[in-house]
C-alpha cells in the first residue's frame, strides 16, 4: 500500500495531540510512515505506533534546536527521499507551516495549508479548506508533485489503531543554508496548566468588556470550571491585558473548538476569522447590537460581571 | 555601504466587505474594495524603521498584481518607502503562492537587496507560508514571525514569539524577515507624505522582463488547484436572552443541556 509521510510535533517525546488528529487523516490515504526530529524522537515510537504508524523515522542532532526551520526541512526532505510517499502532512502550527513551505518548493510540490478535512480522491488527496472568516468552504488539490498538506488541530478524531511502529534511525545531511538563523536563546513559556488554545475541546475568550488584566482572572475562572483554553480578542490583546500567544483572530491563533465562549467581545471581522468554524457559539455582551449575536447558538445580553462568576459558580456546583 | 530594502506588499480585498469568489474560483477582485494588506504596513513600518538607524538605506515597496494593486505602492510610498516595482501581467491572473512568490523572487533579484521584509501572512489567502517559500527560493535565511528587529553590523536580529517559548534568533545579511502585528504600530501618512508619493518613481514590470513564461505563472502555472467553493449557509439565529438576573444559570442549563457540563 502506499506510503504516507507525517511530521511529528512533539515536546521531548510527548506527542502532540494535532499529530495523532494527522494520523487519522493519513490513514485515509495509505500507511502513515511518521518523521520525529530532535531530543526524545524515539521515544515517540509506541503512542505513533498505537495510532497507526507502520514505521518511525527518527533523527536527533543539535542542529534541530540550534537554527531555525531549516534543519528540519532537510530531515523531512531526506525521508520524502526515502519513503516516496503519496502525500506529505504536516500539522498546521507557524513553524509547521514554514517547513511545509520549503519542503514543497525542494521538491517542486504544490501546496495546501489550514486543511480541515481530507479525502481519497481520484486525483490524488481532496482538502477541504475555510476561507474568507470561514464564510466560504472549499475543496482543492494539489496538481504537480507530492502533495503536501498542512492540517489544523481538530480536524479528525483521534483513533487508535495499532500498527508494526517500527524505529528506524533516518541519515541527514544538512544544507548549505540549514545553520543560516541562529537560535541565540529560547525561553520556554510558562505553562498555566490549561490545554493549548489551538487544540482545546473548550475555549473561553475576552475581549475590550473584560476592561482591564485583573479582571481577566473571571475568564481564567470560568475557563477552569470547564478545562478549557483561555483566548482573547486583539483589543485585549493590544491593551495588555492579556499575551499575544492567546490571540484568536486573522493575526493571532485560529480556533475550532466543540464550545466557543466569547465574553464581551463584540466580534469584528478580523475576531471572527479565527473562531467561526468553532462547533458551538455563546456570547456575553451588554450590547445587544453586537455583531457577535449573529453567529450564536445560544446569547446572553448582559453585565459579564454578573453573568460570568454567575456561570462559574454554577458549573461548579453542578460538577458537584 | 547602503542597505537595500525590499518590501513584499500584497493588494487585497478589504475584510470588511462582502468577498467570494469569481467564476473560475480566484478571488473576486472586482466586487470588493482592495487595500494594501494591513499585516504588510507592519513590514513597511519596520522597513521604515530599520532604514532611519542606517547610515544610509533605500527602500523599495514591491507588489505583484493588477492595475488596481497601485493602490497599495501609494500607500507604503506615502509612509516614507522610497520607490516602488509593479509586477504587472494578464497572464499572472489566478496565480497561487508557488507562483507568485517565483514572482517575487524574480523581482527582489532584479531589484537588489540586501534585506527582504514581508508581513507575516495576507489578509485574503492567510496562508503564512510565502516569506518562508520566497526565503528558499532566494536561497537565503529566514528569520520570521518576528514581534522585534534590529539590524546591524550586516546581521539581523529578532524576538520570535511561539507557541510554547520565545526565540531569539540571528542571521546574516542578506535574509528575508517577517514580521507580526505585534512588532510596532503602523504609522499614518502624514499629507507631506501623500503629496511626496505621487511623485516617488514606481516602475512596472512584466514577465519578459522577469524571464518568465506564461506557463511558469497563473492559473497554468499553479500546483495547486480549487475544485469547489461553497458559500456556508449562515448560522440559523440562535436563542439570545436578556439577563434579568439569571442569565449564567440559564447559560450553565445550555451547557448542560449541550452535555458540555
Amino acid at each position: 500500500m502506499a506510503e504516507v509521510l507525517v511530521y511529528v510535533d512533539h515536546v521531548d517525546g510527548a506527542v502532540r495531540k494535532p499529530t495523532l488528529e494527522l494520523l487519522t487523516l493519513a490513514r485515509r490515504l495509505g500507511d502513515p510512515v511518521a518523521l520525529a526530529l530532535g531530543a526524545g524522537a524515539e521515544n515517540t515510537a509506541g503512542v505513533l505506533a498505537e495510532h497507526g504508524a507502520v514505521k518511525v523515522l527518527t533523527s536527533d542532532a543539535p542542529e534541530y534546536a540550534d537554527f531555525l526551520v531549516v534543519p528540519k526541512v532537510d530531515a523531512l526532505q531526506a525521508a520524502h527521499e526515502l519513503v516516496s510517499p503519496v502525500a506529505v502532512l504536516v500539522p498546521s502550527s507557524a513553524e509547521g507551516k514554514e517547513i511545509a513551505a520549503r519542503l514543497a518548493v525542494r521538491i517542486e510540490s504544490g501546496i495546501i495549508t489550514d486543511a480541515v478535512d481530507l479525502e481519497a480522491g481520484t486525483e490524488g488527496p481532496v482538502a477541504t479548506q475555510a476561507a474568507f472568516a470561514a464564510s466560504f468552504t472549499t475543496k482543492s488539490r494539489i496538481t504537480k508533485g507530492t502533495p503536501v498538506i498542512t492540517v489544523k488541530p481538530n480536524s479528525a478524531p483521534v483513533e487508535a489503531a495499532p500498527a508494526a511502529g517500527a524505529v528506524e534511525a533516518l541519515a541527514v545531511s544538512f544544507s548549505d543554508t540549514a545553520t543560516g538563523t541562529k537560535v541565540l536563546s529560547r525561553t520556554p513559556r510558562e505553562s498555566t496548566g490549561r490545554p493549548e488554545l489551538t487544540e482545546a475541546a473548550i475555549v473561553v475568550s475576552g475581549g475590550r468588556g473584560v476592561n482591564g488584566a485583573e479582571n481577566f482572572a473571571i475568564i481564567e475562572a470560568l475557563a477552569d470550571s470547564l478545562g478549557a483554553a483561555v483566548g482573547a480578542s486583539r483589543a485585549a490583546v493590544d491593551a495588555g491585558w492579556y499575551p499575544h500567544s492567546n490571540q484568536v483572530g486573522q493575526t493571532g491563533k485560529s480556533v475550532s473548538p466543540q464550545l466557543y465562549i466569547a465574553n464581551g467581545i463584540s466580534g469584528a471581522i478580523q475576531h471572527r476569522a479565527g473562531m467561526q468554524t468553532s462547533k458551538t457559539i455563546v456570547a456575553v455582551n451588554k450590547d445587544a447590537e453586537a455583531p457577535i449575536f449573529d453567529l450564536v447558538d445560544y446569547g446572553i445580553v448582559g453585565d459579564l460581571f454578573q453573568v460570568v462568576p454567575q456561570l462559574t459558580d454554577e458549573v461548579n456546583t453542578r460538577k458537584g | 555601504m547602503s542597505l537595500r530594502i525590499v518590501v513584499c506588499v500584497k493588494y487585497v480585498p478589504d475584510a470588511t466587505g462582502d468577498r467570494h469568489f469569481a467564476d473560475d474560483l480566484t478571488v473576486d477582485r472586482d466586487d470588493v474594495d482592495g487595500l494594501l494588506s494591513e499585516l504588510d504596513e507592519y513590514a513597511v513600518e519596520q522597513a521604515l524603521q530599520i532604514a532611519d538607524e542606517a547610515d544610509d538605506a533605500e527602500i523599495t515597496v514591491l507588489t505583484v498584481g493588477g492595475e488596481d494593486a497601485k493602490d497599495a505602492l501609494r500607500k507604503a510610498l506615502s509612509m516614507g518607502a522610497d520607490k516602488a516595482v509593479h509586477v504587472e501581467d494578464d497572464d499572472l491572473h489566478g496565480s497561487d503562492v508557488m507562483a507568485t512568490s517565483l514572482v517575487l523572487a524574480k523581482a527582489v533579484e532584479k531589484t537588489g537587496y540586501d534585506l527582504v521584509i514581508c508581513g507575516m501572512a495576507s489578509t485574503d489567502g492567510t496562508m503564512a507560508v510565502l516569506p518562508a517559500i520566497l526565503a528558499e527560493r532566494l536561497n537565503i535565511p529566514q528569520v520570521t514571525l518576528l514581534s522585534e528587529v534590529k539590524v546591524e553590523d550586516g546581521t539581523v536580529t529578532g524576538r520570535r514569539d511561539g507557541d510554547s517559548a520565545s526565540e531569539q534568533l540571528q542571521a546574516s545579511l542578506p535574509a528575508l524577515v517577517s514580521v507580526t502585528d505585534q512588532s510596532g504600530e503602523a504609522r499614518y501618512p502624514s499629507f507631506k507624505g501623500i503629496m511626496a508619493a505621487k511623485k516617488k518613481p514606481v516602475e512596472s514590470l512584466d514577465l519578459e522582463d522577469l524571464e518568465l513564461e506564461a506557463g511558469e505563472v497563473g492559473l497554468a502555472g499553479s500546483w495547486t488547484q480549487v475544485d469547489s467553493a461553497t458559500q456556508r449557509p449562515a448560522r440559523t439565529a440562535g436563542t439570545i436572552v436578556k439577563d434579568e438576573g439569571e442569565g449564567g444559570k440559564q447559560l450553565a442549563e445550555y451547557l448542560a443541556s449541550q452535555k458540555f457540563i
